[in-house]
This record gives C-alpha cells, structure tokens and sequence, in this order.
C-alpha cells in the first residue's frame, strides 16, 4: 500500500455527479453544421489550410500548427467548408475567434489512415504524430501534449494519470475510465514509454468506485507493471495536476517550474485514451466526452463531434425552458458562454445548464472580514485575503511578492468566503494586468534597442562619410603635390598603372573569398561532413513528408 | 567672545576638510537617475514630450528642466511611476496632452509613390522599404508615434488602432458572477 | 549594563522618538508610503543619529564647555549638516539604488527635529560619552521601528474602503494619533 500525500486547505462542494452518471456515453447523432475553431489550445492559433467551398473528409486537417507552441485542427466529419470567420467562441472574453464552419454530408466519409507500430517508431515521431493528430491536454488546459511528451533530458520518475475528476457535475473521466478503461491504459503506457517514466500512477478519486474497478480489470488484463491505479479522497481540488502530483508522490511544483524538472509529469486519462487512439489507429482528436448536465431532464455523457454547436448539443439532453446560461466547466472553474451557436471544443468537458433557481445570483460582496477562511482552504497555501487585498488597490508588485502565479484559480476561496467576495476575478484581473505590463516592457525595451541601433547607424554612416570625403582630399591633395613634383610621367603610364593594381586587387580578393576550411580536411572530418549532409537529408525527407505541416516559420 | 570665534571657526574648517576630501573620493560619474527614468518611459520615441526621443527627456527630468508629465504615450500610470521613482508629487497631463488607444501606421499601398521621406523618419526602423519602391510598415515594431504622418508628400499613411481581441484582452477589474451552487 | 540596556529600551520603546516626544513627523509622514523608502530612511538615520549623538557629545564636552553654552544649538546645526552631507555622498557612491529611494529626504534629514534633538536631549540629561551613543542609537531605531510599521500599515491603507475626505494623509495622520496612543501603553515598563 503506497502512502498518499495531502495538500494543504481544499473543499468539498456537492459532486451532483449522480444525475449523469445513470447511462451509458451516447453517441450523437451528425449535428446540422459544425463551428471548428482554429485555436483550441495554448499557443499560436493554427492556420486555415482549406478554402471555402472545399469538400473536406473526417479526420482531414483543416488548421496546421503555426510555430512550436500549437497543435493542429481537423474536420470532424465529411462535409463542405462553408465559412473561414470570426465567430463567437469559448472564452471569458466572450469576443470572437476564427473558426471554420463545416456543413456535414451525412456520408461521414472518413480519410485513409492508419495507426503506426509504436514499439518500431522513433519517439520524436510518435511526438511528431501527435502534433499532427491535435492532441492536447483534455483536463481543460489544452498543453500540447507532444510538447508535455519530452522530459528534457530530465530524469522521470513518475507519470501521473490524472483521473480525479474532482470539480463538482463533471462525470466526462468517470464514464470514459468505466467504458474505455484498455485504451486508456494502453495509452498511459505509452506515455511513459514517451517519458521514460519508471512507474505510473493513476489517481482517482474515491467516489468513483465503478472507475477504479475498471481501471483496476485493465491495468491487471494488460498485466503493466509498475501501474498503480490509487483511490484518492475527495477533496476539491485534488483534481489539480500540481494538487494530485503532491497527493501521489509528495512532491510540490512551484509556479515556473516545469514538473519535469521535478522528476513527475501528468496527463489526464481523456489525454491517455487520445493519444493511444491517434498513435494506435491513426485517429485524430475529433471527438470528446462531454456531460451535459445541470437544468435538463436527461443529464448524461455523449461522446461529441468537436465543432458541435451548443444548442444541438443541450437539446439532445433536454434542456429546460428557465435555462438561462450555459456554463462551459465545472460550477467552480466554468466559463459562462456566450452564446449557444458556439461550438464545442477540445476543452469542453462539461456543460452546465443553469437556471436561476440552480445557481441564484450571488448576493453583493461585502467588505473582507478578514476571516482568513480562504487562507484554510488555499490548496497553495497562499494567503487569499492580502492578495485581493493588494489586487483590489492595483498594487501589483505586492500581489507577485505574495506568489500571485502560484495561484491555480481553484476558487476554493471564494466558495468558503462569507463576504461572497468574487476573489479569483480579482487573481485573474491583477494576472492579466501584470501580463500586459510585462508585454508593454517588452515591446519599450525592443523599441529602445532599435532606436539606439538606428541612432548608432546614422552616426556612423555620417563618420564614414566624412572619412571617405577626407580621404578623398587628402588623395587630391596627394596627387596634387605629386603632378608638382613629378611633370614628366605621361598620363598613358599612370592609367597603365592603376589599371595593374586594380587586378592585383582584384586577385587578391577573390582568393580571400574563396573558403579555405575545406580543403585540407582529415579523412574524420570529411566523415563527419558527410554524417552531417545526411542528416539535413533526412530532415528534409520528413519535412515534405509532414507536408504543409512544417513550413519553416515565417521570418519577422 | 574670541573663543566662540575660534570655536566656530575650527569647527567649520574642520568639517569643510572632511567633506571636500569626500567630495574628491566619493565622486560619482554620470547619472544613474537617467537610466532609471529611461526604463519608466514606454520609449515610442514620439517626440512629444518636445525632446527627441526618450532618452534626451530622461535626462531632461534628471536634471530637472522639464515636468514629468510631459509624456501622453506612458499614460497616467506612467506618471505615476516617475513620480514614486523621483519622490515629487503626481503632475496630471496638461489640458488636451493626454493618451489616445494604442495604435499602429498603416500605409495605403495604393497610393504609396516610394518616396523613402517615412523611413527617414521612423525612429525605430519599423518601415522597409526602398526608393520607388512601395513601403510598408512592420506591424510588430512600430510604436505608433506618428512621426512619419507628417513627411509622407501623398497623406498615404494612417493610424489604425488596436483593437481588442481574443489575444490582448484581459480581465477587467472585477464584476460580480455567480459561483457558488446551491447545495 | 543593565543602565545601557534600560536606556535602549527607554529610547525604542517607552519614550520613542516619535511616538512619544512627537519629533521626526517630517519624514515620518513624508516617506512611509513604502516600506523599502521606509526601512532606507530609517537606516540612513540611525547611522546619522548615531554619529551625531557621539560628535555632538564630544563638542559639548570637550570644545564649548559651560562658559560657551549658548553656542550649542549652532554647533550642533552645523556638525549634523557636515555628517549628513557626508552620508549623503558616502551613500550616492556605495548604494545608488538607496541614494535613488531616499531622493531628496535625504537632506532633508539636515533639517529633522528628531536628529537635533537628541543631541540636545543628551545634553540637558547631561549623558557620559557612552550614554549619548546609545541614547541616539535607540531614538534612531525607535524611528526606523515606527517608520516601518507605519510604512506597512500605509501600503495596506492604499486598499482600505476610506470616506472620501479621509483619504490620503487625512487618515495617515488618524493613524499615526492611533499608533502613539498604543506606544502610550508602554509608559511605565521602565522607570
């Protein structure tokens, strides 16, 4: 029996995981249009490589990855390429985003693919796969996974498979551990493979039984070793990957510091299932689970198109006519939407209708009292009340003294708080604030750079000039006093002779020019010359292969 | 009486000793005080504090010859932070001298007869661009300072502002939503 | 021993600077916005008020003596004034980044009741060479403690929901009257 760890503080809202837990996931049936936007994930948004009119087949790339941080897009069914537009996507902005609208054929016509041979393929390959497959993180950060796939040359000890699931309505991991618990396994093993990863730990919280025995049947099925599949107690946030790392191993991760350097990595266990399901059968991420759950008659799981606009989606649940916002997420964490045309995206695990009878509108914040009952529940042991303190004064500097960036925006504070104090907005707002101060520092330090080198410029092409003038003078000057001394040289000798140092100058240039590194070589170093074109070779070989995928990055 | 002449007096020899002593040994080359405002200044090089560029009115502040709030680009904020950095009182922007949005050039490709006057004036290269040539700007570097509006012979070049989208918004102070379900 | 240490804990505690003989309000209201300002003025202080006390000390004792009395006060001016400008340069060569925080408080110092007073104070309790030191060593840190405290207490009043004409020094001042009644509970510790 492994010791478990606790985390500091955390709190236990009502899971309501009941209600959509009853059936089984359901499959939904082809939507009326699908509204894909090109950034579902951190990093640069993926650039449209289809046109408007264009019949595209499932599983065909519609985005490519721009830049290293990205990931790819596809279209989640065969259809026409109606609309490349800015539309209204998830996000606490509520502004729009550019989005590809695909109209479906009914044909669900998929494109050739395949899986590869994991155990024949090279690991910067199968990362490769999965940047070209559009996996992310599916626990709601949307990483890029094959980026999460590289240790850095850092020793791995532990990879931990997150199944904890702890906010309250989501069942989306329940239901997929209980239903696909092989693939998922099968994946986690492959993670590790990635990693390097010595053991594996699956976490799961201890209020899904049915999860765990499943996980349990296929880890002992699969007869993996060094997997431990570990019940966890329920306790918000323990879903958290820093807050389950420290339950499962100890370890505590800083903010700024990347796990790996820690020696543990996490991966939630929708991210497991996709990239077993990408790398194995070739099947990019087109699909999630999501729970529709909340103000409908039908709470449950479906497994759903990515692009599936919001209200086809809450109708196949029976949404409620009060329904009066759709919150993307948890109660906790959510995000409201902004409107039901959205489409669903590889962050949407979860889908709350709410009505005003459900989640009443939160009473006025009052002054903080000070109780310090954000700082008991704090899971990064911060101290909630100074830094809302200093966020609500704008005083920004005090809030990174205080570790503002250790801050996972849990919201266990402000469901604790008495004074109904909206204490994450003021957390994101000062984050936000210190963010675009730090772009404004950079962007004044690039310009100050350029200014100064422009100034540099101008100087010294001023000196230069001056120089070539008084060059040119003192020459003037020079053969002024030489016509003087000398009258008898015809002009035919001078010409001849200046005619005879230009080509001597003119040799002597061209054989500086010539590079003469290569020449006298020792037979290792024309080796390893050799080795290097080969590899250049090879490297170009798997860039036409990867096609449009890995154009050389646009130059600034 | 004579004593109290001699006391002061030897007093006052004796400190003025030590301190020209000191005033040789600890003697301070430049003004450290210039880098500081440097880096408070958002540096657009815009000219419109009536100096040209950021530095020369850094040093200006530093010797005192000018106000602090001389610098509509920085914003308010920024007068703030001179203020703090300088230990003198808040200065508001004059009338009519406060910021506009961010905003970047934009040169009407159309109309642009290749003249190279703006790329002389851009202070921080953000326009490439040659003779007879059509220019254009470099979105990412240009500061939005305006100064090469007023060369350009055909008025081919515009402000546009910056709007607000999914990559530059943020969180505003907060509003109240609801978070806390009913159990 | 026992007579330094009650002077020190007389000094910070009981009749503090500031607290207690109301003097130093200058930069006590004047460079409390920030801690680090703070903590660099009291610093620069006690280091001030220290030398101060032992040179004006051996002044009074060796130099004016009891027949030139009445030139204490001048005396005193003049040899705070050298030792602060020294400071001033010693402080602009070796930490410019104090130099910068303290600004113009600084010299400002030159003209700050608490660093002529407690020279004066010595006098009129007639101290030994000792005695002085320390007697402006604790007035110094009895100054930076209440600087610091106030500093810290200011920086969060920044966030505090005030009525509209309390803001600012209206309630640095309310606070600062609040912070001398509690040193007021230290009365008695030491007789």
């Amino acid at each position: 029996m492994r010791t478990l760890f606790a985390f500091h503080g955390g709190v236990h809202p009502p899971t309501h995981k009941e209600e959509s837990t009853r059936t089984p996931i359901a499959q939904t049936p082809l939507p009326s249009k699908l509204v894909i936007p090109l950034s579902q994930h951190v990093g640069n948004r993926a650039v449209p490589i289809v046109q408007v009119g264009e019949r595209v087949l499932k599983g065909q790339k519609i985005g490519r990855p721009e830049g290293k941080l990205s990931s790819a897009v596809h279209a989640s069914t065969s259809g026409t390429v109606t609309a490349i537009d800015m539309q209204l996507v998830a996000h606490h902005s509520g502004l729009p985003d550019l989005c590809v609208t695909i109209v479906p054929d009914g044909k669900d016509e998929w494109i050739a693919h395949r899986g590869v041979d994991i155990s024949q393929t090279s690991h910067s390959d199968l990362r490769h796969l999965l940047r070209k497959a559009g996996v992310v993180g599916l626990g709601g950060a949307v990483f890029p996974s094959d980026l999460k796939t590289d240790a850095h040359h850092h020793k791995i000890k532990s990879l931990v498979i997150n199944g904890a699931e702890c906010e309250p309505y989501i069942t989306c991991d329940d239901m997929l551990m209980r239903e696909r618990a092989t693939d998922i396994v099968r994946g986690a093993n492959l993670l590790r493979e990635l990693l390097h990863a010595e053991e594996v730990l699956i976490g799961i919280e201890d209020n899904k039984p049915e999860a765990i025995a499943a996980m349990h049947l296929a880890v002992e099925q699969d007869k993996h070793d060094k997997m431990e599949v570990l019940s966890v107690p329920t306790m918000y946030p323990s879903g958290g990957a820093k807050q389950l790392i420290r339950i499962l191993t100890g370890i505590e991760v800083a903010a700024g510091v990347r796990s790996t350097e820690m020696g543990v990595q996490c991966f939630n266990v929708a991210t497991a299932y996709t990239a077993w399901r990408a790398l194995a059968h070739g099947e990019p991420l087109l699909s999630r689970i999501v729970t529709v759950t909340g103000n409908v008659t039908d709470a449950q799981n479906f497994d759903v198109l990515i692009g599936t606009p919001l209200e086809e989606l809450v109708a196949l649940a029976g949404s409620k006519p009060d329904t009066d916002r759709h919150i993307m997420g948890g109660p906790m964490m959510g995000v409201d939407l902004p409107a039901g045309t959205i489409g669903i995206t590889k962050a949407t695990n979860c889908i709350i209708e709410s009505s005003p009878k459900l989640f009443p509108p939160q009473p006025p914040a009052l002054p903080c009292i000070r109780c310090t009952r954000c700082a008991d529940v704090c899971p990064a042991e911060l101290q909630p009340q100074d830094l809302y303190w200093f966020a609500k004064s704008n005083n920004f500097g005090k809030t990174e003294e205080f570790h503002l960036f250790d801050c996972i925006e849990c919201g266990a504070c402000a469901y604790v708080c008495p004074s109904n104090i909206p204490l994450v907005q003021y957390y994101r707002y000062a984050k936000s604030e210190i963010h675009e101060r730090e772009r404004d520092k950079k962007a004044a330090d690039l310009a100050r750079e350029r200014h100064e080198y422009r100034q540099l410029r101008i100087e010294r092409d001023k000196q230069e000039k001056a120089e070539k003038l008084a060059q040119k003078e003192r020459e003037a000057a020079a053969k002024a006093a030489q016509a003087a001394a000398t009258p008898v040289a015809t002009p035919d000798d001078t010409q001849q002779k200046l005619i005879e140092e230009a080509l001597a100058r003119a040799k002597a240039q061209a054989a500086a020019a010539h590079p003469q590194n290569t020449e006298t070589l020792t037979p290792e170093q024309s080796a390893e010359i050799a080795a290097i074109e080969a590899r250049r070779a090879k490297i170009r070989e798997m860039a036409a292969d990867a096609g449009a995928d890995d154009e050389p990055p646009k130059s600034h | 009486m004579i004593s109290a002449l001699w006391v002061m007096i030897g007093i006052s020899l004796l400190l003025g000793a030590v301190l020209g002593y000191s005033a040789i040994k600890f003697k301070v080359e430049g003004n450290p005080l210039v880098e500081k405002i440097d880096a408070v200044l958002p540096q657009t090089q815009c000219g419109q504090c009536g100096y040209p560029g950021c530095k020369p009115y850094a040093e200006a502040i530093a010797k005192g010859e000018i106000g602090i709030n001389k610098c509509p680009p920085g914003g308010e904020e920024g007068i703030q932070k001179l203020a703090d950095l300088l230990g003198v009182e808040f200065q508001p922007f004059g009338e009519g001298a406060g910021p506009k949005g961010k905003a970047v050039a934009f040169i009407d490709e159309q109309t642009c007869i290749g003249c190279t006057l703006c790329i002389q004036a851009c202070p921080v290269d953000a326009i490439a661009g040659a003779a007879k040539q059509m220019h254009t700007i470099i979105a990412s570097e240009c500061t939005g300072c305006e100064l090469c509006l007023p060369p350009c012979p055909v008025d081919c070049i515009t402000m546009e502002s910056i709007e607000e989208n999914i990559t530059n918004w943020k969180w505003r102070h907060p509003v109240i939503i609801p978070i806390k379900a009913v159990a | 021993m026992s007579e330094y240490l009650l002077i020190l804990v007389g000094t910070v505690f009981v009749n503090n600077i500031v607290m207690v003989k109301i003097l130093g309000l200058c930069p006590f209201m004047g460079v409390s916005r920030k801690l680090e300002t703070a903590i660099g003025m009291g610093a620069a202080t006690t280091f001030v008020l220290t030398l101060g006390s032992g040179a004006s000390y051996l002044i009074q004792h060796y130099l004016l003596g009891p027949e030139l009395a009445y030139l204490t006060t001048l005396s005193f001016i003049v040899v705070i004034a050298g030792i602060v400008q020294f400071t001033e340069m010693a402080i602009k060569k070796t930490s410019p980044d104090l130099y910068q925080v303290l600004g113009i408080y600084l010299p400002l110092i030159t003209t700050n009741c608490a660093v002529l007073g407690i020279p004066l104070l010595n006098v009129q309790a007639k101290h030994d060479f000792m005695q002085s030191l320390l007697f402006g060593f604790g007035g110094a840190v009895g100054f930076t403690l209440v600087m610091v405290l106030f500093a810290g207490i200011r920086e969060r009043l920044e966030g505090a929901d005030v009525p509209g004409i309390f803001k600012g020094t209206a309630i640095a001042m309310v606070t600062a009257g609040l912070m001398s009644l509690s040193f007021m509970g230290f009365s008695g510790l030491v007789k």
